[in-house]
């Protein structure tokens, strides 16, 4: 069971990560503190987004900033609110990277970025029709995630809390169902807002944990980077060695017998 | 001829292929993904595919997100 393989290796749609911390490229003060954060994270796999080129200036590509050959790039649908604006954007994605992997989302309001379910959904079933590895960000719904596995979805990704906010897992209950019952891996994604709710994720039995805000936002990005490796492998090992179960009342750890004075 | 740019109105000359839209703007090809009237043109079609007066299109690369 505490086989540092099972510890290490991520694997998704056949792909073997060997961090289960996946890490955002957005946001950072620069693009060289973010490859340094990336590199303190110890992760394989990062998030980008698509976005129009600035067509009136030459800017410094992000992908300056990435070692392609080690991290793995997983392109998002962020800010798409229907179904059409991220199959879209999965496809323009897909072109520009060279894989066929999503991180999907459809967004269904502005001020929480919580998923639309519905969109989700119908998004999901289209891209894995087209043959992509759909990774869809989704709510901390048992139901919706069994039918977004149902659907094809290489993995689900319920939120911890809203995107950004750093509130950490909302529902820890829901995100162990989740995991209870999913037949793909379950990676939480967004909400994360220390190291300690990377480890409270892990620990809950997921997969891996998804976040960009919480490294990039924080005061020194590249520590952050590293106390979330910490923690993610930390929650997983604690996970793997199955926790004492939580009682009202005080167990002694010293023996009772041949204490002086009695 | 205008063509629509990234949402915007961009005059051409004439009709011209994807691969010398890109050269004129100085994009490097390998990194964008480009887009004619909401179809995926494929990297393999730059040279064959014509953007013509009225034509929609759209060039995106990526950026940092989570």
């Amino acid at each position: 069971m505490s086989d540092l393989r099972f510890m290490n290796d991520l694997v998704i749609a056949g792909r073997t990560f060997r961090s289960r911390l996946i890490v955002g490229t957005g946001k950072y003060p620069s693009h060289s503190i973010m490859r340094a954060a990336h590199e303190a994270s110890g992760t394989d796999m990062v998030t980008v987004a698509v976005r129009r080129v600035d067509i009136s200036r030459q800017t410094e590509s992000l992908l300056d900033y990435i070692d392609t050959s080690k991290i793995f790039l997983l392109p998002n649908t962020a800010a798409c609110y229907t179904a059409d604006d991220a199959i879209r954007t999965a496809r323009l994605g897909r072109e520009a990277g060279m894989s066929n992997w999503v991180k999907l989302e459809v967004i269904g309001d502005e001020k929480t970025l919580f998923p639309d379910n519905e969109g989700l959904l119908e998004a999901t079933r289209v891209l894995v029709k087209e043959g992509f590895i759909v990774l869809p960000y989704t709510n901390d719904d048992p139901v919706v995630c069994r039918k977004l596995a149902d659907a094809g979805a290489a993995a689900v990704m319920p939120l911890g809390a809203p995107i950004g906010s750093g509130l950490g897992i909302q529902n820890p209950n829901n995100i162990r169902i989740i995991k209870e019952q999913a037949t793909v891996p379950v990676i939480v994604d967004a909400g994360v807002g220390t190291a300690s709710d990377a480890a409270v994720a892990m620990e809950l039995g997921a997969d891996g944990v998804l976040m960009n805000t919480a490294i990039a936002g924080a005061q020194d990005p590249v520590a952050m980077a590293r106390a979330m490796k910490l923690a993610v492998e930390a929650g997983r090992l604690a996970f793997l060695a199955g926790r004492i179960p939580k009682k009202s009342y005080a167990t002694a750890s010293s023996p009772l017998q041949g204490v002086i004075g009695t | 001829m205008t063509i629509k740019l990234n949402g915007d109105p961009h005059d051409i000359p004439e009709p011209l292929s994807v691969s010398a839209l890109l050269e004129q703007l100085e994009i490097d090809a390998r990194r964008v993904a480009v887009e004619l009237n909401t179809a995926v043109v494929r990297k393999t079609e730059y040279d064959s595919s014509v953007i013509k007066e009225g034509d929609e299109v759209e060039i995106v690369n990526f950026v940092g997100g989570g």
